[in-house]
């Protein structure tokens, strides 16, 4: 039992670091910085500098062309990202369906669609809840009914997430009304440039274009675009929920944000004096800052375990995926309420690096602030993705605690 | 990083396991809890053959070199056990204090026979104006001749009842509330004008109040400088509150394995009780706070070795604030979860629940040790 970084760590972090500072292109570290609105290309440009330097996938085994590095070399990776501020690559591709492909997936799909990952080629997203299919995702409708050597996909998926970029989508489908709902679902690769697909933007609440409705009206697929077998979908759906659920966690970046609140309430003035030296508020502060030791602990020691076991990862995620929206939540709520009146205003050009604020308006209005308040109404979504906090103590209670 | 144990550590994980299996019940406990001593003078004796009162003690000293891991260990133990022996005062506080900041003499004085069993000690750091304030020592240490004498009077001294001596913190310059002027001092239960008003506490173990009334010491039973000893107190505080965290975490787990087995079995309306989701969400949410209360204790342990005095304050004050208030939700619901079962005395978990609470209060609370960890923000 030790918590210090080993010297072979330390250095790993150094190297990390270094090529971070090196290759990590100043627009975009400055769109990071300052919560401007983050572009396709501006992660798909960062995928590529990743893959040519050979970390385009940090969480693969060697042998697919990943690091192969142990879960304590991607947590440092993860935690230099966060904190230099490289955008996060795309975890529909890379931390979701990669490791489903790997596990289930024939090697001809493997050989074709992992390297175009890897390299980022291709723009994957997710068709897994409908607007009846929501937590209970097993009741999910939208069919495949197979004719020949393809299958027609009829529909509708929704709060699907950068559809609008996506060369390719993984669906969850019906293809049997037998027995329990969730025999009946198969797990289908489709292209996003099918006939039949039509796709309508979903504005949130911060007034940003994130999530989608996607209709399929006729969708052919090849059969050979089928993952593993036919109605065991649901299996490798919640194989891929677990990964997902471990990527919720979020430690590093929730260490940025801890680092820029306290920046902010330093900065901000309330009572004639920096707002952190306000007890009220610095104690708020300090419980959520508690809260993040525990869970950066807790992460790395419910991965250590898995790893020791050679197993994978299991229902303990949820603790993970609970604990770590709710920080998110509290910091992004924090870092808000520290703007006081100022958290008012609503600029939606603030988002863009172009913009300036007119200088009067300025004196009071900080480069981080517009985004500040949308950051906290777009977060809401952490504890209601990838299984809500009740589904979530609904999976601890049955499959960890045996209720 | 390594979160793995190693097999010593396992190894004395599983003797203490079996010890407690065996030789702690819970009859046995409330039997102890009621007599006069307070706690087995037996199982006193097997721990030392045990060797872990000599565990965290260094080998020149006849100790085993062990570390705060393996006091976190033994003391995750302590907890599940309900141990009531003197464990935290003796080795944790008393001999890690005499490890940390004595002369090399007094080391070969006190340690072997402290590892051996012989000796007891309490640290006699609080007084009832100080609150949970250390430096807050109105006690006077007043040169004598060639050594001192001390006046004055420590409150709630844990385990004192039992301590053949007392190492006193007391002030030999400044203002009651200086930082500097406080001192450490060695003292024999035995010596001219110490007295003690003993008492239970809440949670079944023993403590007193110890009276200092013109106690005579010689220069030797000074530890560390006359003008320095508040660190080397709040050295021997970070390692007790690590330790009281690792309790607190032993419990904690225990308090959830009985509330689990309670849902399963109890029945009401003709199912368990287990089977309704209201129950299952905070069992679920106790568990939570369990796995997050453990890795704070791991935080703690593996600072209390340092040197270095703010790392370790913010380890062991952020451990205890965020410790405080998991025992204090999975203690009340576990309580709650048992219904009338769990507010009567015959079962174990209304034990459980009173030691937690009880380590809240003891070396600072939550509020406390919140305050302590705000006020440094990093």
């Amino acid at each position: 039992m030790d918590l210090k970084y080993t010297p072979e760590e330390q250095e790993f972090r150094a190297r990390v670091r270094a090529f971070f500072e090196a290759e990590l292109p100043a627009d975009i570290r400055d769109r990071m910085r300052l919560g401007k609105r983050i572009r396709k290309e501006d992660m798909v440009r960062w995928q590529h500098i990743l893959f040519r330097h050979g970390w385009g996938a940090v969480m693969w085994p060697a042998h697919f062309g990943g690091t192969g590095w142990n879960v304590i070399q991607q947590h440092i990776f993860e935690e230099e990202r966060a904190d230099i501020g490289a955008p996060p690559q795309n975890a529909f591709s890379l931390k979701m369906l990669a490791p489903v492909l790997m596990t289930f997936a024939n090697s001809a799909q493997q050989e074709y669609f992992l390297p175009r990952i890897l390299a980022g080629e291709d723009w994957w997203c997710q068709g897994y809840s409908e607007p009846g299919s929501g937590s209970d995702l097993a009741s999910l409708r939208t069919s495949a009914v197979r004719h020949g050597d393809h299958f027609l996909v009829n529909g509708q998926k929704t709060w699907n997430t950068f559809g609008q970029y996506a060369d390719w989508i993984f669906c969850l489908v019906r293809t049997s009304a037998e027995g329990r709902p969730q025999q009946g679902i198969s797990f289908l690769l489709i292209d996003m440039k099918s006939p039949g697909i039509t796709l309508k933007p979903i504005t949130m609440l911060d007034g940003e274009h994130e999530i989608n409705e996607i209709w399929f009206d006729n969708v052919q697929v090849p059969v050979e675009n089928m993952v593993g077998d036919e109605n065991k979908g649901w299996t490798y759906a919640k194989f891929l929920l677990t990964h997902e659920r471990t990527n919720n966690a979020g430690i590093g970046s929730c260490k940025r944000a801890l680092n820029k609140l306290k920046e902010i309430a330093a900065e901000q003035i309330a009572y004639g004096r920096p707002l952190i030296d306000d007890t009220r508020f610095r104690d708020r502060i300090a419980q959520v800052e508690l809260e993040l030791m525990a869970l950066e602990i807790t992460n790395l020691r419910v991965l250590s375990a898995t790893a020791d076991e050679s197993r994978a990862l299991g229902p303990e995620v949820s603790v993970l995926k609970i604990k770590g929206s709710e920080i998110q939540q509290t910091l992004a709520e924090l870092q808000m309420q520290a703007l006081g009146p100022d958290a008012l205003p609503y600029v939606r050009e603030a988002l863009e690096m172009d913009w300036t604020a007119d200088p009067v308006f300025a004196e009071h209005y900080r480069p981080y602030a517009p985004p500040l308040s949308g950051q906290y109404f777009n977060l809401r979504k952490t504890t209601i993705y990838a299984g809500s906090t009740e589904i979530q103590k609904n999976i601890i209670a049955q499959l960890i605690l045996g209720l | 990083m390594d979160f793995s144990y190693s097999n010593e550590q396992l190894a004395l994980q599983e003797t203490l396991q079996r010890f407690i299996g065996r030789d702690y019940g819970f009859e046995r406990r409330r039997e102890l809890t009621r007599s006069a001593l307070g706690f087995s003078a037996g199982a006193w004796a097997q721990y030392a053959d045990l060797g872990l009162l000599s565990l965290p003690f260094p080998e020149q000293f006849g100790g085993l070199g062990g570390n705060a891991v393996d006091v976190m260990l033994v003391m995750e133990l302590v907890g599940r056990g309900l141990l009531l022996e003197p464990f935290l005062s003796t080795i944790v506080m008393c001999g890690g204090l005499i490890r940390d900041s004595a002369s090399d003499e007094l080391k070969r004085t006190m340690l072997p026979r402290i590892g051996a069993g012989e000796i007891k000690l309490a640290l006699a750091c609080c007084e009832a104006a100080g609150r949970y304030e250390l430096s807050r020592v109105a006690c006077a240490a007043v040169r004598s001749g060639g050594g001192w004498r001390l006046s004055g009077q420590k409150t709630v001294v844990l385990d004192a009842p039992s301590a053949d001596y007392f190492l006193v913190s007391a002030r030999t310059g400044g203002d009651a509330a200086d930082a500097r002027g406080i001192a450490v001092f060695l003292v024999a239960r035995e010596a001219a004008g110490v007295t003690t008003l003993a008492y239970p506490t809440q949670s079944g173990g023993r403590a007193a109040d110890v009276r200092l009334e013109n106690v005579a010491v010689d220069a030797n039973a000074l530890i560390g400088t006359p003008e320095t000893g508040l660190a080397v107190v709040e050295r021997a505080v970070d390692r007790g509150i690590a330790a009281l965290c690792a309790e607190a975490v032993g419990i904690i787990t225990a308090l959830n394995e009985a509330t689990l087995n309670h849902l399963k079995t109890r029945k009401q309306f003709g199912v368990p009780i287990g089977n309704f989701q209201a129950l299952q969400h905070r069992m679920a949410d106790m568990f939570i706070a369990a796995e997050q209360a453990r890795s704070m204790a791991v935080i703690a342990a593996v600072h209390a070795d340092s040197d270095d005095a703010a790392e370790r304050r913010r380890a062991a004050s952020g451990a205890k604030a965020y410790i405080g208030q998991a025992a204090r939700l999975v203690g009340q619901q576990a309580v709650q979860m048992h219904g009338a079962m769990g507010v009567v005395d015959d079962l174990i978990v209304s034990h459980y629940f009173k030691r937690l609470t009880m380590i809240d209060m003891s070396l600072g609370d939550v509020d406390f040790h919140l305050a302590r960890f705000s006020d440094r923000l990093a």
